[in-house]
């Protein structure tokens, strides 16, 4: 295993290989389920090698307290948290100002993709559970989010895709794990509208000249259109299940 | 309903290239730095920029380190709007957009290794400095973000700390008569630019910020790019972000200048 008392950690090795064994631009194996919190409107579950999250979406619905409401749109709220057994060692449940950012980054990253103007004087809540973390959880919370909003039916633009691009031992890498965040040089999560083409949630921390931000961008629009191709199978194949459960229950 | 009607008619002056205020696009308004004006605490600026302030002060104390970085002084960012900046602010604890805007500058300081924490550490293991950086708005007229990061950064610039040495029996003594600079090794700069229908504009003002559809904010440090943080609740196109990014980098190179002339570091 790892010696972290040591201070050189090698995070590629001499084949070119990331510690979990993947090449610089592969990504986990993600897993999207639809639908699985019964009193959700809608709900999405994505496990993303060990980042394993929750998303449900409440709304559009009334807006409490009363004089948030707007009167041209829905308010869009988010609640991104880590439970407490997510981490190594256990985080108190209250919020942490990382957690508030994230909610903000995140309900940012999705209200460019829902069409708001079709429910003034309404919400729509979006609550993110991280049951597991190891990284990029962030991301895999849109991808989850994103995926819920959808099967809530609620009207959309587009979905929107995430994903986060590191860099480590100086190459650029996808889809960033703990370890390769903790000791990294560089952390970047990155979402878009993959059909629209717009960059929804970008965040930088470490140093990157501009030309590499360039390349880590192209990486991360391209990760984004993988990942978009399997929130869009995942969706299909709710409605497939679906379908099949409601023409098997009208013949009994 | 408001801001739609202003949000039409900055439109409209903006395609003929003009803004509220007369600026150009690419035009950060009147840049003031007022340092150590603050005497209690070990640095402080109060920065303007336009008609926004903010003011930085860094207060500091010997702490234990963090368990992962034994040799490595702590540095704590926390901002407050406080209701004396706006009428929008309300007393009570941070909200979202203040610690988002005291996460940022953090991540601006930290990533660009603007102090050397190695040189804060006085005992390893046991006792480090802690700097704390606390920023609060007295006047916000848009961009609080850079004005309160180069507040922060001034204010860093600017700070002495008593020396403090270890003696035989293994305790920390603080000399409260000799005091010393902080280990400065870079100056971050932090640079929004502002996206309305399809103009992008440097350092908003309140008026602009309101109708904006999206920010960039970037933290620049010898033309490399150490933090960004997207925000607002619309999206931008690679092209765009890139036109921001290359943009904000001209106008950081400008306020380093700017900066460097008046602290007098470098």
């Amino acid at each position: 295993m790892l010696n972290t008392k040591n201070k050189k950690i090698v995070l590629i090795d001499s084949d070119g290989r990331r510690v979990d064994g993947r090449r610089p631009d592969e990504m986990r194996d993600i897993k999207i389920k639809v639908g699985i919190l019964e009193n959700a409107d809608g709900s999405a579950y994505v496990e993303q090698g060990n980042t394993k999250i929750y998303a449900a979406v409440y709304g559009p619905r009334e807006v409490h307290p009363r004089h948030l409401a707007l009167p041209d749109r829905a308010i869009v709220r988010c609640r991104y948290h880590m439970t407490p057994f997510s981490v190594e060692e256990r985080k108190s449940p209250a919020p942490t100002r990382r957690e508030i950012e994230l909610s903000k980054v995140i309900r940012e990253a999705l209200t460019p993709a829902i069409v708001v103007e079709q429910f003034p004087f309404s919400s729509i809540d979006v609550f993110v559970e991280v049951i597991n973390a190891d990284g990029s959880t962030r991301c895999a919370s849109i991808v989850a989010a994103s995926v819920a909003l959808a099967s809530a039916g609620i009207p959309m633009r587009d979905l929107v895709a995430a994903c986060s691009i590191g860099k480590v031992d100086s190459v650029l890498v996808l889809d960033v794990t703990d370890i390769e965040d903790k000791y990294g040089e560089v952390d970047l999560p990155f979402a878009m509208m993959p059909n629209r083409g717009e960059i929804t949630l970008l965040q930088l921390d470490g140093v990157l000249r501009l030309e590499e931000l360039e390349k880590a961008i192209s990486m991360a629009t391209k990760a984004c259109k993988e990942i978009y191709e399997k929130q869009k199978k995942a969706l299909k194949e709710k409605y497939v299940e679906l379908r099949k459960a409601i023409i098997e229950g009208g013949k009994t | 309903m408001i801001p739609k009607i202003k949000r039409r008619q900055m439109l409209d002056m903006l395609s003929s290239g003009l803004r509220v205020d007369g600026r150009g696009l690419e035009d950060l308004r009147p840049v003031e730095i007022k340092c150590r004006s603050v005497n209690n605490a070990e640095g402080s600026a109060e920065v303007r920029l336009g008609k926004t302030l903010a003011i930085a002060g860094v207060k500091t104390s010997i702490g234990t380190p963090f368990a992962d970085t034994p040799d490595m002084g702590v540095l704590i960012v926390n901002a407050e709007f406080l209701p004396i900046a706006s009428p929008s602010f309300e007393p009570g604890p941070p909200d979202e957009n203040a610690i988002e805007l005291a996460r940022v500058i953090d991540r601006g300081l930290r990533r660009s290794e603007m102090i050397d924490l190695r040189q804060l550490c006085i005992l390893p293991g046991k006792a480090v400095w802690e700097l704390w950086v606390d920023i609060h708005a007295l006047n916000h007229d848009g961009n609080l973000m850079d004005t309160s990061a180069l507040a922060a950064v001034a204010a860093l610039l600017t700070s002495e700390v008593p020396k403090a040495m270890v003696n035989e029996k293994g305790e920390v003594i603080v000399n409260k008569n000799e005091k010393q600079k902080l280990p400065i090794k870079c100056i971050p700069i932090t640079i929004t630019v502002a996206k309305i229908g399809d103009k992008l504009l440097v350092d908003p003002c309140l008026d602009e910020e309101e109708v904006a559809d999206v920010f960039l904010t970037a933290t620049f440090v010898d033309d490399k790019v150490c933090t960004i943080q997207k925000r607002g609740e619309k999206g931008l196109t690679e092209e765009e972000t890139l036109k921001c990014l290359r943009v904000a980098q001209r106008k950081a190179r400008e306020l380093l200048k700017i900066v460097k002339e008046v602290i007098g570091y470098g």
